[in-house]
């Protein structure tokens, strides 16, 4: 199990579970490396702000997180972690590699609104 | 919410969170104000096996434990933001932090360190994370059986470089001069190894592909004749640069945007100390960042002290 304070997605059926009970989910698949650290920290600090979506986090190599590793939206992806955005059970965004607070909070912004 | 301490500390890395341990602790109240992931490049790096009492730890580890530790003795800090206008030269500084709020102290510590240079080449943002990484021990398994690049010619280059051919099946090492800044066992173990070849005084000046990275293209230094080349990955190790571009024209720096200091740690302006990779020196540590930390931290709080004297005895007058 990942390090953080975020919920964590254990299999695939929990990942289901996720996307059907909440409209707005962002997920961050990785390792408790360099590049993810810092995206587990942002969501976490995110996730008292921002009250209508569901910040998770997803082992990279448990073998159930193929439902994120497998995503036609993460084909070209070669960097960790990769982060999915979800609404309503579809993706609408994907990103491979670090991202900042400020970008993450604009792909909410964007795809989510604010509160 | 409080704006006003005793003293700010920019940048919560090794130097930052160990003035904010000390500070703490002696009762001057402080707050580290830091832009990314607290830990800065600590917690880039794997494990740690050369900070002494602790034979290994994860860099993420080692800077949980420093930030909690700050925290335990008082220490506010507040990460992920950005700081937007430094007003340094009043007797108190100001901070402002992502355009609205403003904090207020008698001193501050700059403890920015410093950040991964990248080429700035086109299409490197574009590839970044589909195909250009800059951290091996993270992406390092999504190229095996590739052919990959490795950009630079220091210590860091080599050594991932020979720590990426367990992954690639080839490793090509782009480095801009004829020789290498790396120390000589680098060299040597990157020389011997059979899937390491080497492409010397030459520089990558663009990054090609579509969804991901397929190629790059090549320019010799001497002959400017440009190659282009097919390959999987790029990782790119050509050293770091002081987190300074917001202190030009405020506080002294030298060529290379190292902020000059005194032994104490004081920089030209008054009150106004750094610590750390962003100050000019020569090694670079965990080390030698928390003993800058530490004395930064004690000068800051003489400072501090003899200003709140100061204030009394004209009260008292
Ligand atoms: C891959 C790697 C491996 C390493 N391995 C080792 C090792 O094994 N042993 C060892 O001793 N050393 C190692 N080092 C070096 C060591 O990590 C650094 O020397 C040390 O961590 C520097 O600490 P610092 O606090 O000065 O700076 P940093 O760690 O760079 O911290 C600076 C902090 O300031 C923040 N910041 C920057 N600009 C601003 C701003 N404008 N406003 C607010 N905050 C800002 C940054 O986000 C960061 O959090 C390694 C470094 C790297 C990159």
């Amino acid at each position: 199990m990942l390090r953080t304070n975020l919920t964590h997605v254990l299999s695939e059926q929990e990942h289901a579970k996720l996307l059907q009970e909440n409209e707005n989910v962002m997920i961050c698949c990785g390792r408790m490396g360099p590049m993810c650290i810092p995206v587990y920290e942002s969501m976490e600090e995110l996730e008292g702000e921002y009250k209508n979506i569901k910040f998770a986090d997803m082992e990279f190599d448990t073998p159930d997180a193929k439902v994120i590793r497998n995503l036609p939206e993460c084909r070209s992806f070669q960097g960790l972690p990769f982060v999915v955005y979800y609404k309503n059970g579809k993706v609408v965004k994907a990103t491979s590699s670090i991202q900042s607070k400020e970008q993450i909070t604009e792909i909410l912004d964007e795809h989510f609104g604010n509160n | 919410m409080q704006n006003h301490y005793d003293v700010i500390v920019i940048g919560g890395g090794a130097a930052g969170l160990t003035a904010g341990i000390y500070l703490s602790r002696a009762k001057v109240n402080t707050l580290i104000l830091n832009e990314g992931a607290v830990g800065g490049q600590m917690v880039l790096t794997h494990e740690i096996a050369n900070y002494p009492g602790i034979e290994s730890i994860s860099g993420y580890e080692l800077a949980r434990n420093m930030k909690s530790q700050a925290q335990k003795f008082g220490c506010t800090i507040k990460s992920n933001l950005k700081i937007t206008e430094l007003d340094l030269n009043s007797e108190t500084k100001k901070v402002t932090v992502n355009n609205k709020d403003v904090y207020t102290a008698h001193a501050v510590i700059i403890a920015t360190g410093g950040k991964s240079r990248t080429i700035g080449a086109p299409g490197e943002d574009e590839f970044k994370g589909k195909g250009i990484s800059y951290c091996a021990t993270c992406d390092g398994d999504f190229f095996q059986d590739k052919e990959i690049i490795v950009v630079g010619g220091g210590n860091s280059a080599l050594e991932e470089a020979v720590s990426l051919t367990k992954y690639a099946s080839k490793v090509t090492i782009v480095h801009q001069f004829d020789h290498f800044q790396a120390f000589e066992h680098y060299v040597e173990e990157a020389k011997k190894n059979p899937k390491i070849n080497f492409i010397m005084e030459s520089k990558i000046i663009e990054f090609t592909g579509d969804e991901k990275l397929t190629g790059v293209k090549i320019q010799h230094q001497q002959t400017k004749e440009i190659t282009a080349m097919d390959i999987d990955g790029v990782f790119i190790f050509i050293g770091y640069v002081p987190n300074t571009e917001k202190l030009e024209g405020i506080v002294e720096l030298n060529d290379w945007k190292e902020i000059l200091v005194d032994k104490n740690l004081a920089t030209n302006i008054p009150g106004v100390f750094a610590a750390g990779d962003s100050i000019a020196k020569r090694y670079r540590q965990v080390t030698t960042a928390v003993a800058d930390g530490t004395i930064a931290a004690l000068s800051a709080a003489e400072f501090v002290n003899n200003i709140k004297k100061e204030l009394l005895l004209a009260q008292a007058n």
